[in-house]
């Protein structure tokens, strides 16, 4: 009786011990920030005054009351849930028809595969100054080829503009360019992510569903609807949280492009405009904090009442 | 119904080349562009911005020559840069490994207290803002005199990528089966050595992909080089160093483009050298969600 026992009791030491490395350095660089930045969040502290900040400070709530009516938090916080919304649906959406287009064989699959990884695997600097660039106003070969060739009259300020009015047959509309621009070029660097994991699952369908659908006369887009997407499912509710997580909390892809300005100010943005502009320590961490309450909230919201499907299916 | 079935597929047919094609040119083309304005004449992009094609006669390596020389010898000093970021991004790599081997192992063999909760530990990692992480860090370092050291930045990188490459190793470590371990144990191999000469041995092509999936983190990494590095030139990365300069105007975009190339180009090497590997070490698993 005491030989497994002691047996075991090694396996969970061992356990423990292969483990330790990695608890230590997640709890030291992740866990204990997290619960500073909270403590940070109801003291009143400036880079300044930081020496003298420790646990025994004087808690307030006087970080969240000037945050929470500090002007443009609000209009931030919606600007980053449309920014998050529109660039996890955009980036499905193409990674999707990407997957389902390099799904068959043609020659030079392989590398083509390959390439349409690019944007994602590239570093944001560059990817960033090069959308920057090619959108230039001044010297971007979007606005030159426009001009040239779509009759624009002018240079569109894509990453500076904030409404851009159109005239729709007739109808008059305000679009938030800035906004939709960078959006795009969320759309454009994470799609391959999608585009990966949707493709691997579509790999995984049993080729005898669709051979049999194809059998009884259906159409591609009937096969799509009745054999694929059920199959898939499961798979883009997954990238709908995953991107939805790391898009609401993406600081630098914002900040590359725009640095906030002309209606994109996405909170993690704002938080960091308070570090360093303002040096108001208290103020940035609770604002982050607010950041990850309106994740947490966002996140119970969907797993609760948009995605009664992956419990049952998974 | 066949006939909307043939209409459909005739349609498919025409639209899915073209739709390969603009997806082609939607990723590939930025990078080319990149290239291309890395050679050319600033003087020649202002004139005409439109123009694409610019004759190899015309070509220029100066913007390289600029921004790879020294601030001392006139140039922008990215050598400098380079030299930062492999730095950063190897010590981070093979720490990252030294870390989590280990730690895959046991999360994906060993039965131990706490064993299911530790995902939610990796969880939290992902699920607060790295701008939250930022704040006490930033603090942190900053009293303990870590910040603008490319070793805080280490830190810093190892627990961002830890808990991603736990997760990648795991999936393939429990595809090795366990009857190797047991005979190994028989052998006399204790645990430690099992670990050593059996399984990281199997394990090497996950390993491999995973050291290249961080060495990629890293090297692309933004925030925390520009949180704890900006004030001193010296100590920039590459991608803090081409944020810093194109923002401002005093260098021309041409040889900023050079920047990026140079940026850019160590990470798709290593990216078309194992992009297999690396694809199927990410996805591991998505086939059965």
């Amino acid at each position: 009786m005491k030989a497994p026992l002691t047996l075991r009791q090694r396996e969970n030491r061992a356990g423990l011990a292969y483990l330790s490395p990695t608890l230590i350095v997640v709890l030291v660089v992740v866990v204990a920030p997290i619960l500073w930045t909270i403590m940070l969040a109801f003291q009143r502290i400036r880079l300044i005054n930081l020496r003298r900040a420790g646990v025994f400070g004087d808690y307030s709530l006087a970080n969240l009351e000037l945050v929470l009516t500090s002007p443009g938090f609000w209009s931030s916080l919606w600007t980053t849930v449309v920014y998050t919304v529109g660039s996890t649906f955009g980036s499905i959406v193409l990674g999707l028809i990407a997957a389902l287009a390099l799904r068959g064989r043609f020659r030079g699959r392989t590398l083509v595969r390959a390439s349409v990884l690019l944007p994602y695997v590239a570093p944001v600097v560059a990817v960033t100054f090069v959308w920057t660039i090619l959108l230039s106003p001044q010297f971007g070969l979007v606005n030159d080829w426009g001009m040239r060739f779509l009759g624009w009259d002018r240079p569109i300020a894509f990453l500076s503009q904030r409404e851009y009015a159109l005239d729709l047959l007739g109808w008059h509309i305000e679009i938030p360019l800035a906004l939709l621009t960078v959006i795009a070029f969320e759309s454009w660097r994470y799609f391959p992510f999608a585009f990966l994991f949707l493709l691997a699952r579509l790999q995984a369908v049993p080729q005898e569903l669709e051979e049999a659908a194809r059998v009884d006369g259906a159409a591609p887009t009937q096969n799509f609807r009745h054999i694929l997407l059920p199959q898939l499912s499961a798979v883009i509710a997954l990238l709908c949280v995953l991107r939805f997580i790391m898009t609401f909390n993406k600081f630098d892809d914002v900040y590359l492009l725009t640095g906030g300005g002309a209606g994109t100010e996405v909170v993690s943005v704002r938080v960091y405009e308070f570090l360093t502009a303002r040096f108001d320590v208290g103020a940035a961490a609770a604002q982050a904090l607010v950041l990850a309450a309106g994740l947490v909230v966002l996140l119970v919201i969907y797993l609760r009442f948009l995605a009664p499907k992956v419990e049952g299916e998974s | 119904m066949r006939d909307r079935a043939t209409i459909e597929a005739r349609v498919l047919g025409v639209l899915r080349p073209v739709v390969i094609i603009v997806l082609l040119v939607a990723t590939i083309f930025p990078f080319l562009y990149m290239l291309l304005l890395s050679v050319r004449p600033i003087e020649q992009l202002l004139q005409d911005p439109g123009q694409l094609w610019v004759p190899p006669s015309e070509w220029t390596i100066g913007t390289y020559q600029e921004v790879l020389t020294s601030v001392s010898d006139g140039g922008q000093g990215f050598l400098r840069f380079l030299a930062n970021s492999a730095i950063v991004s190897l010590a981070a790599t093979a720490l990252t490994l030294l870390v989590s081997i280990p730690g895959a192992y046991a999360v994906s063999r060993l039965r131990f207290t706490g064993r299911r909760q530790v995902h939610f530990l990796f969880l939290s990692v992902y699920l607060f803002p790295s701008i939250l992480l930022a704040i006490p860090l930033f603090v942190l370092f900053t009293r303990l005199g870590l910040r603008g050291s490319l070793g805080g930045l280490t830190i810093v990188y190892i627990a961002q990528t830890v808990p991603v490459s736990i997760y990648m190793l795991r999936n393939y470590l429990s595809t090795i089966p366990e009857s190797l371990e047991e005979a190994a144990a028989v052998d006399g191999y204790s645990r430690l050595q099992t670990l050593r000469k059996i399984i990281l041995p199997l394990a090497a092509p996950a390993v491999m992909a995973n050291a290249l999936y961080v060495f990629m983190i890293a090297w692309n990494e933004f925030l925390f080089a520009l949180l704890f590095l900006v004030e001193d030139r010296a100590d920039w990365t590459v991608s803090l160093g081409l944020a810093q300069l194109s923002g401002g105007i005093e260098v021309s975009k041409t040889v900023l483009m050079a920047g990026s190339v140079v940026l850019t180009l160590p990470i798709v090497i290593i990216f078309f050298a194992a992009e297999r590997l690396l694809t199927e070490g990410l996805t591991a698993g998505a086939e059965k969600a």
